[in-house]
């Protein structure tokens, strides 16, 4: 045990005083998280938008002052048919038109109920989403008010309708993506270079010759990593929180536990490849290539599988990535427990092992 | 087992595949000797040292290695000796200490032994303005005498040395050669692989690896006459060349 402890120790060293490796380790999560953040930003001011009012009552002016008062929207045209609808969207004039039907208030009044369509224009689709939702927001109000004063509940009915992109995703999407990037990133890649590092500075020799154990060198080499990817995990959940204020609405202990199984495979994923490459170089060739590309693009953190031809969306089924953004996404958006996530969690349970695996029969080879 | 010796070989045979590495070579090296083991690159010095030290197993014969069989007890092999490549055994992004510390760990020695011995390694070496710099800093010649006396810190009965002053300068070679003999005068058996010739002349027995066998082991000395050589060079060249 002392051994192993000095053991950690050096790989301790070894990552402080590297400064590209300390950079990677924590300049990167924090600015990947800040750049998705604010770029794929969910903040809008003084959308320019349209209306289209069919009754041009009393309740339909009242809320599009209130619209035009809010400091996100400012009135750019008011049109007259639906046609112009698509001719101001071409042109590019506004993001999005509000559409009053006929007879506003009196429907609201007789049916209690009136409805208003917000179509917005989804070449964007964050900017798309976010408009609607802050329309709603802003028809909830005044339905608020309105039913304070009037003792009658009457419901305003917003019927969103996004065109040019039908299928929207949601703009919380970037953190259990980045957060999936970068355990992927510290854990595979990190681990990697570290162990065909010393195979190439030729100290791996050295230990080999020592009365350490193999496996107790790999776990040595591993150790630390996990250690410091969870510190990670633990800063981007706290950022998504505070900076993106991005509630975790399922339980935070779930959330650390399916972290810990992707970290482990992961690991399991970067002795694979340290078993397989000679230099540090290739290392991470590999983990770039193999790894990181197959995360961005093929695990739904961006693109979504749904719209993949079928030949990716198989091989999408066999990166751990995949799996786990669906885990985090269903305990972070959706709150949901390990009842509704289990299946997801024993596939990667299943992935680890066979990466673990393998990468012990591949290093008891090379030791022959 | 004659207590005497330290290393006991026979027949020792390393096969990859068809092609035989090591061809049943035999020998056997006495306690506190300095034994240099010669040859060509791919004559098969590398992979012998290799199933001695325990981490490539033989394919057939029997070796005997500080007491303890290379077969079943390679683990306790490991712990006896010492080892040092041709490549830095040392981490560069350590300091002097925290490597002695370090490997002095990994064999599983107390912290207070450790300090002890580093104080004393630091001075003998006269590294003591540098112990706390990082070992890339230091000159090529002082991370090999390091290099060295770390293999050395667990009092190993036998120290494997591959090709250790390989890049060097000369009066390195010399100084490094010194603390050699002094390690075989306290007793342990240095087991050491060169290209240098004029080393060849410094061990007290020298095998000739070729194509996998041993061609000639003797004293330097004798070895000159039975080849009817002025220098180990020629005797090498000689049998190099067939």
């Amino acid at each position: 045990m002392k051994r192993f402890i000095g053991f950690i120790k050096k790989e301790f060293y070894h990552i402080f005083r590297d400064k590209r490796s300390l950079f990677i380790l924590f300049g990167m999560p924090i600015a990947q998280i800040l750049l998705f953040g604010f770029a794929i930003t969910n903040e809008i001011n003084n959308v320019d938008i349209a209306i289209l009012d069919h009754s041009k009552d009393a309740t339909t002016n009242e809320i599009t002052n209130k619209i035009a008062a809010s400091k996100y929207f400012s009135i750019k045209k008011i049109v007259t048919s639906e046609a112009d609808i698509t001719s101001v969207f071409k042109k590019g004039h506004v993001k999005a038109v509000l559409n009053f039907e006929k007879d506003f208030s009196k429907n609201l009044i007789k049916e209690h109920k009136a409805t208003i369509q917000i179509i917005t224009d989804a070449t964007d689709p964050n900017t798309a989403n976010t408009i609607s939702n802050y329309v709603n927001a802003i028809l909830q109000q005044y339905q608020k008010e309105q039913n304070k004063e009037i003792k009658i509940a009457y419901q305003i009915v917003p019927e969103t309708r996004m065109v040019y992109n039908p299928e929207l995703k949601s703009v919380y999407m970037f953190v259990p993506g980045v957060m999936t990037i970068i355990l992927m990133l510290v854990s595979a890649m990190m681990t990697s270079i570290s162990i065909t590092r010393e195979k190439e500075l030729g100290t791996m020799e050295i230990l080999l010759v020592s009365p350490l154990k193999p496996f107790q060198v790999i776990i040595g080499k591993v150790f630390p990593y996990i250690f410091l990817s969870i510190i990670n995990a633990i800063v981007i959940v706290l950022l998504s929180i505070f900076i993106f204020k991005m509630p975790v609405q399922g339980s935070l202990f779930l959330l650390g536990l399916e972290s810990v199984l992707f970290i482990i495979s992961a690991l399991a994923l970067g002795i694979l490849i340290s078993t397989i490459s000679e230099t540090q170089q290739t290392a991470m060739m590999i983990s770039l290539m193999g790894l990181m590309l197959p995360v961005i693009l093929l695990s739904g953190f961006i693109f979504p599988i749904s719209s993949m031809p079928v030949p990716l969306q198989l091989i999408s089924n066999i990166i751990p990535a995949k799996w786990f953004i669906i885990i985090i996404k269903g305990i972070m958006l959706k709150g949901v427990g390990i009842q509704f996530i289990w299946k997801e969690t024993l596939i990667l349970v299943g992935m680890t092992v066979f990466c673990i695996a393998l990468s012990v029969k591949k290093y008891k080879i090379r030791l022959e | 087992m004659n207590n005497n010796k330290v290393i006991q070989v026979e027949g020792l045979t390393k096969m990859f595949g068809d092609f035989t590495a090591v061809n049943a070579i035999t020998f056997e090296v006495e306690k506190g000797e300095i034994f240099g083991f010669l040859g060509a690159n791919g004559a098969g010095k590398t992979t012998a040292m290799k199933m001695l030290i325990g981490i490539s197993k033989p394919t057939s014969g029997e070796a005997n290695v500080a007491g303890f069989d290379v077969f079943t007890h390679a683990e306790d092999i490991k712990k006896n000796i010492g080892y040092m490549s041709q490549k830095f055994a040392l981490y560069d992004d350590l300091t002097v200490k925290e490597n002695i510390t370090f490997f002095g760990g990994i064999y599983g020695l107390s912290r207070k032994i450790i300090k002890e011995k580093s104080d004393v390694l630091i001075a003998e070496l006269g590294l003591e303005k540098v112990a706390n710099q990082l070992v890339g800093s230091l000159p090529l010649g002082w991370k090999q005498k390091l290099s060295f006396s770390v293999s050395l810190l667990h009092d190993p009965k036998i120290v494997f040395l591959d090709e250790p002053t390989g890049g060097v300068d000369p009066i390195t070679r010399r100084q490094f050669w010194e603390m050699i003999y002094k390690a075989s005068n306290q007793g342990t058996t240095v087991f050491v692989t060169t290209h240098y010739m004029d080393e060849a002349e410094y061990c007290d027995r020298v095998s000739i690896m070729v194509n996998g066998k041993i061609e000639a082991l003797d004293t330097p000395k004798k070895l000159k006459k039975q080849f009817n050589a002025a220098t180990m060079n020629d005797v090498f060249l000689k049998l190099a060349r067939g």
